[in-house]
């Protein structure tokens, strides 16, 4: 396999950057979650979005995707306003974006290579789905990824045998199986203990880095954000508070975060 | 306002109930008086029962009635897995369409409505109307029973996919999966297992009314029975009746297995 073509096109032909202007997503009018937020990502490193739980850090990433629907703004990405598509060229444009999902959200009674290989659905016909015929040069390089996440053994077993660490893995195998322009991360360690949530983090931010992917993440350990990010934007309430380096961000922009003050001692 | 405690009631009297049983009594004592079900009626016909039941023993086990036994049962077996099987093929996209989480309302609510409509008459009505459209015979029995199976599948499918994990169809959704595809990996994975399970109990029951149809004119041995009724060859019809039971039994142990075989 080493004569045949790079599993990417080359990273400069693209370009990867990500705006989003005066995002609003109301779930009930009157009662907006995001309110007009603004955000420019590069085409390339990690972003972590950090503040209190309900803030809308988990709209905020799946409105990029359109697992829901902003009420106004705009999403432009690869010359699109994501934002507006529908249909055939939403999903060519999901296609370009691979999810990591808090609760690893694999199919549970396929095995783990399939759910690596539901990465592929947006690109092979319908019926190469159906008799499992995906092309050789996709199961190919399915194994290969779950190779590079350490699961090359257990191709075959069924997600449902996994243990929260390994789901996340095929999880990541999977999103990274799309050959994604950006990736989005939705609280990927909040339901693993914190080693696990090191090594996640790790596998992420490398296996992304590796192929020059940008990497939105929402997390709710600050430390981790500073550990693993190279931009860190803060929430509260539906707007951005803070953007900048993990170095920059001090305690008394933690104070306007998360408020209070106790669970900083 | 305070009550005084002897006042309270633990068990206060719901006349709204009360009243409502007293009705129901009074008209069902209406009923039998309107119907003619009196004692001396039932005592009447109680003999005439044991007339009848001592006509029919011992079964009978003619060999011309055995291969007559044999044929009707082997098409009553037929009707049964044709509309078994036909059943589950088209109550599959129905069930799916029906799926308020899957499908766009207007769909959900015309596939309900469908499903509602065949869930509506008794597949024996079901199977006079196609006697009348098709004539007597097999094809009556098999288009009435899959009518029966289609609003019996369906709604469970529907049901079932309703029921199933959204953020696994979710994730499928972000990697840009067609609808189709997104059946195949992320729905029909979830739901399979208990729709074997809903089809098996389908085969079951379809051989049963595949008895039923019969008698109405839709082919197998409920046929076979209908007419030893009108001949008053009573000893047969026992014979019949005790097939019936043994296939419905092996067909219970059958199912059984198929839905232990996918968990």
């Amino acid at each position: 396999m080493q004569a045949s073509a790079p599993p990417n096109p080359a990273p400069s032909t693209v370009d990867r950057s990500l705006v989003i202007r005066s995002l609003c997503k109301e779930y009930r009018a009157g009662a907006p979650v995001l309110k007009g937020v603004s955000l420019a990502v590069a085409g390339r490193g990690v972003t972590a979005i950090i503040g209190p739980s309900g803030t809308g850090k988990s709209t905020l990433v799946r409105c990029i995707n359109r697992l829901v629907d902003p009420t106004a703004g705009e999403i432009l990405f690869r010359g699109q306003d994501l934002a507006r598509l529908t249909g055939r060229n939403l999903r060519a444009a999901r296609r370009r974006i691979g999810m990591i999902f808090q609760e690893y959200n694999l199919v549970e009674r396929l095995s783990v290579i399939e759910n690596v290989l539901c990465g592929r659905l947006g690109y092979v016909a319908v019926w190469r789905a159906w008799l499992r015929k995906f092309p050789e040069e996709d199961i190919e390089r399915a194994f290969r990824l779950l190779d590079a996440v350490g699961l090359g053994e257990l191709a075959t077993q069924r997600a449902d045998r996994l243990s929260g660490g390994q789901r996340q893995r095929v999880g990541i195998a999977r999103a990274l199986m799309q050959e994604p322009d950006l990736v989005l991360a939705d609280e990927p360690t909040s339901s693993l203990d914190p080693k696990t949530s090191v090594e996640i983090m790790e596998l992420i931010t490398g296996r992304a880095g590796e192929r020059d992917i940008p990497v939105i993440v929402n997390m709710h350990n600050v430390e981790l954000a500073r550990r693993f990010a190279d931009r860190i934007v803060g929430m509260r309430k539906g707007e951005i508070v803070f953007d900048g380096s993990p170095q920059a961000l001090t305690q008394a922009h933690l104070l306007q975060i998360y408020g209070g003050e106790g669970w900083l001692e | 306002m305070i009550a005084s405690p002897a006042r309270r009631a633990a068990f206060p009297p719901n006349w709204r109930v009360r009243i409502g049983l007293i009705a129901l009594a009074l008209y069902v004592v209406y009923a039998c008086g309107v119907l003619d079900v009196t004692w001396a009626r039932f005592v009447t016909g109680f003999s005439q029962g044991a007339r009848f039941i001592g006509r029919m023993i011992p079964p009978s086990l003619a060999p011309d009635k055995l291969e007559l036994l044999y044929d009707g049962m082997s098409e009553s077996l037929q009707i049964a897995i044709i509309a078994t099987v036909a059943g589950v093929l088209a109550s599959l996209p129905l069930g799916l369409a029906a799926a308020r989480n899957l499908s766009p309302l207007p769909v959900a609510w015309t596939a309900r409505t469908a499903i509602a409509l065949f869930r509506t008459f008794h597949p024996v009505l079901v199977a006079i109307l196609f006697v009348k459209a098709v004539g007597f015979g097999a094809l009556a029995g098999v288009l009435a029973l899959i009518v029966a199976s289609l609003g019996f599948l369906s709604k469970l499918v529907a049901e079932a996919v309703e029921d199933m994990s959204m953020s696994q169809v979710e994730a499928v959704r972000a990697t840009g999966a067609p609808f189709l595809s997104l059946v195949i990996m992320g729905v029909l994975p979830q739901v399979m297992s208990r729709c074997i399970g809903f089809s098996a109990y389908q085969l079951d029951s379809n051989l049963r009314n595949s008895a039923l149809v019969g008698l109405v004119g839709g082919g197998g041995i409920g046929a076979t029975m209908f007419t030893a009724f009108q001949r008053f060859e009573y000893d047969f019809v026992l014979t019949i009746a005790l097939a019936v039971v043994a296939v419905v039994m092996a067909g219970e142990i059958v199912s059984g297995w198929m839905r232990r075989l996918f968990q």
